[in-house]
């Protein structure tokens, strides 16, 4: 058995935020971390790993620094890296980036006792489609929201949040699972671990390595085999500092409620 | 497979809209999405349809859909569609797209949606953009947009006014950044579109009576399904969903005169939006609220649509769990209070007098909608 964790390297957008003039993300400039839906998928996996002794790789798409992400994670414990990067993959949406991811994890072989795992949502895009897209691309079952995993046998029963409740779901392994921040609190690496990581195995796939996958073809990753593409992008006017309403009475409630009707926000 | 191929754009035509159920019932976010696609389908000069999915007898909920300008529904009846399966809908719903090819599909952005939407798109083979905020046709319209809504110099630009493209807006990295999407290769083009965004139009009897419904023919058995949907639980009286919610109500030491009168009347505002509860640490610490209240560093991280802070200062950490809300409406007695720094809107005022008028207010407008 073994569990594979896709997970991606992000800017973080919890600090602050910079913009280029053109209105493109001033990457360069902005701290990276592991998404953080992506760390309890980590750390699910890696639970299961404590309790049955299962192995675990990190699966990640993104330029080569993300290298170091991976080393991380398996100083959190996970035992190998898959860093799958090549410019050909550039560029790509959800619908590109999850054919790409599909085929390294078909690579590395998903097998019947096998759980493949991925963050709900990445704080950049916010899309939590590339989870249920990859799941597709490998004819696996999905479920998405998991807020408790149990697994036993080859059936893993998961609590599956809604906004107004949960479904509790049984699916039969292989499958696909996104897991949300409610599902535990990631571990931190520990000093062993550091220790450990660097003699554990970290392979790159690069274009060579995946393309004669079926699901790669040049016509459907990358920047230009993306069925959707940015038409164009903006930043919203700038926040000013804020509306101090005048009085505190009945006329000055009643402008901020028309405020918020006319905004549509109520 | 039939003859489906996502890439001849020619043989696509109509807008459609995924109308969730759950337990029967239609969700708010199918007659805003009906809403829009009304005004999309006027623009592309097309029909706008319904496609509602559920157990015997869901049928009877289609028409109240044409109340809000479906011109057509089309029914799906099936016991293994009573309750939301992934593959079960998926099935059906690419089987008839495939059958029937619409020009767009609309599904609202909720978890169930945002399950679905990626599963059938991938299977498609067609683009699908999150959690949309804004939709166009029309290029004139979307340039009216852009002048409303963006630093852009539109006038700068050059513009294709036939373009027939659906325009997709949504915000990314946390709302730093607005993109606009479109997909022009592949049909049906697919959005998520996010819940209480779009407007919904006026209930009307009368295009409700006229709304045809259609059931397609499709197939699904047992062998299609690979999950097993073992309960469906409403969530009763439970823990607090801060991180979930849209709008949350929190207060802080300004309550301290009279403690239980100041949540009361947070719980009454909160119950007017349809939101929740929260509180700073003080409230916390004191134990005037429970702990799964907690906003800030060392408690929840929060990002709703509107963040309705009473009596609360600002301090850092408390600020830390909550400046990226959409807006921040702030209401306290001290004009200098560091919460007014990132407040949208503030009210310098006794929350105690304040709270009660806006609960007031708030119920007013949204009556007079």
């Amino acid at each position: 058995m073994k569990i594979i964790v896709c997970v991606k390297q992000v800017p973080d957008t919890s600090g602050k935020v910079a913009v280029n003039p053109d209105g493109t993300l001033n990457r360069a400039s902005m701290q990276t971390i592991t998404n953080p839906d992506d760390m309890n998928a980590v750390e699910a996996a890696l639970k299961m790993k404590d309790a049955t002794g299962c192995k675990v790789i990190v699966v990640t798409m993104g330029p080569p620094p993300a290298a170091g992400m991976l080393r991380e994670l398996m100083a959190m414990g996970a035992d190998e890296g898959v860093l799958v990067s090549a410019r050909e993959f550039g560029g790509s949406d959800t619908y590109a980036t999850s054919q790409i991811l599909a085929a390294a994890i078909d690579t590395i072989g998903v097998e019947k006792d096998d759980i493949v795992m991925c963050g709900r949502q990445a704080i950049d895009g916010d899309t939590a489609q590339v989870g249920p897209q990859i799941a597709e691309k490998l004819g696996l079952p999905q479920v998405t929201y998991a807020a408790d995993i149990q697994k036993d046998g080859s059936t893993v029963t998961v609590k599956r949040m809604l906004e107004d409740g949960y479904m509790t779901i049984k699916a039969q392994t292989p499958c696909l699972l996104t897991c949300i921040k409610e599902l535990n609190n990631p571990r931190y690496m520990s000093i062993g671990g550091i220790y450990a990581t660097y003699n554990k195995p970290l392979e790159t796939f690069d274009y060579e390595k995946l393309k004669d996958h079926r699901l790669i073809d040049a016509t459907t990753i990358g920047l230009k085999g993306s069925p959707t593409n940015i038409f164009k992008s903006f930043t919203p006017p700038q926040k000013g500092a804020g509306m101090m309403l005048e009085g505190a009475d009945k006329a000055t409630c009643e402008q901020l409620a028309g405020i918020l009707a006319k905004k549509h926000i109520i | 497979m039939s003859n489906f191929n996502s890439a001849d754009i020619a043989a696509f035509k109509d807008v459609w809209v995924f109308c969730e159920q759950r337990e029967g019932k239609l969700m708010p976010t199918d007659f805003e999405l009906i809403s829009k696609g009304r005004d999309l389908a006027n623009e592309l000069g097309v029909n706008v349809c319904g496609l509602l999915l559920g157990g015997k007898g869901i049928e009877s909920a289609a028409k109240e859909l044409g109340g809000y300008g479906a011109d057509k529904v089309y029914v799906c009846e099936d016991e293994k569609l009573a309750v939301y399966n992934t593959d079960a809908y998926a099935k059906v719903i690419c089987d008839v797209i495939e059958e029937l090819k619409p020009e767009a599909f609309l599904i609202g952005a909720t978890n169930i949606g945002r399950d679905l939407a990626p599963r059938c798109a991938a299977r498609l083979h067609t683009g699908l953009c999150a959690d949309c905020t804004h939709l166009d046709i029309d290029v004139a319209n979307y340039i009216q947009f852009l002048r409303e809504s963006s630093t852009l110099d539109v006038d700068g630009q050059k513009w294709d006014m036939e373009d027939r493209n659906l325009k997709m807006t949504r915000p990314a990295f946390g709302g730093h950044l607005m993109a606009t999407i479109i997909c022009p290769r592949f049909r049906p083009c697919m959005a998520t579109v996010r819940p209480g965004v779009m407007k919904k139009n006026a209930f009307d009897q009368a295009k409700a009576d006229a709304c045809v419904i259609e059931k397609p023919a499709f197939t699904l058995s047992d062998a299609d399904i690979h999950t097993e949907v073992t309960e469906v639980v409403k969530a009763a009286k439970k823990l607090v969903d801060l991180i979930g919610a849209d709008f949350i109500v929190s207060v802080g030491r300004g309550i301290s005169k009279d403690v239980e009168g100041g949540i009361k009347l947070a719980e009454e505002l909160a119950a007017e939006l349809g939101g929740v509860v929260g509180g700073s640490r003080a409230t916390i610490d004191s134990g005037w609220l429970s702990a799964d209240h907690q906003v800030g560093q060392t408690g929840k991280t929060v990002h709703p649509k509107v963040y309705i802070a009473l009596g609360i200062s600002g301090a850092i950490q408390h600020k830390a769990g909550m400046q990226d809300s959409e807006c921040i409406i702030a209401v306290n007695k001290n004009d200098t209070a560091p919460i007014f720094e990132i407040a949208d809107y503030g009210i310098c005022g006794d929350l105690f007098k304040v709270t009660p008028m806006l609960t007031e207010a708030i119920r007013a407008a949204k009556a007079a909608k």
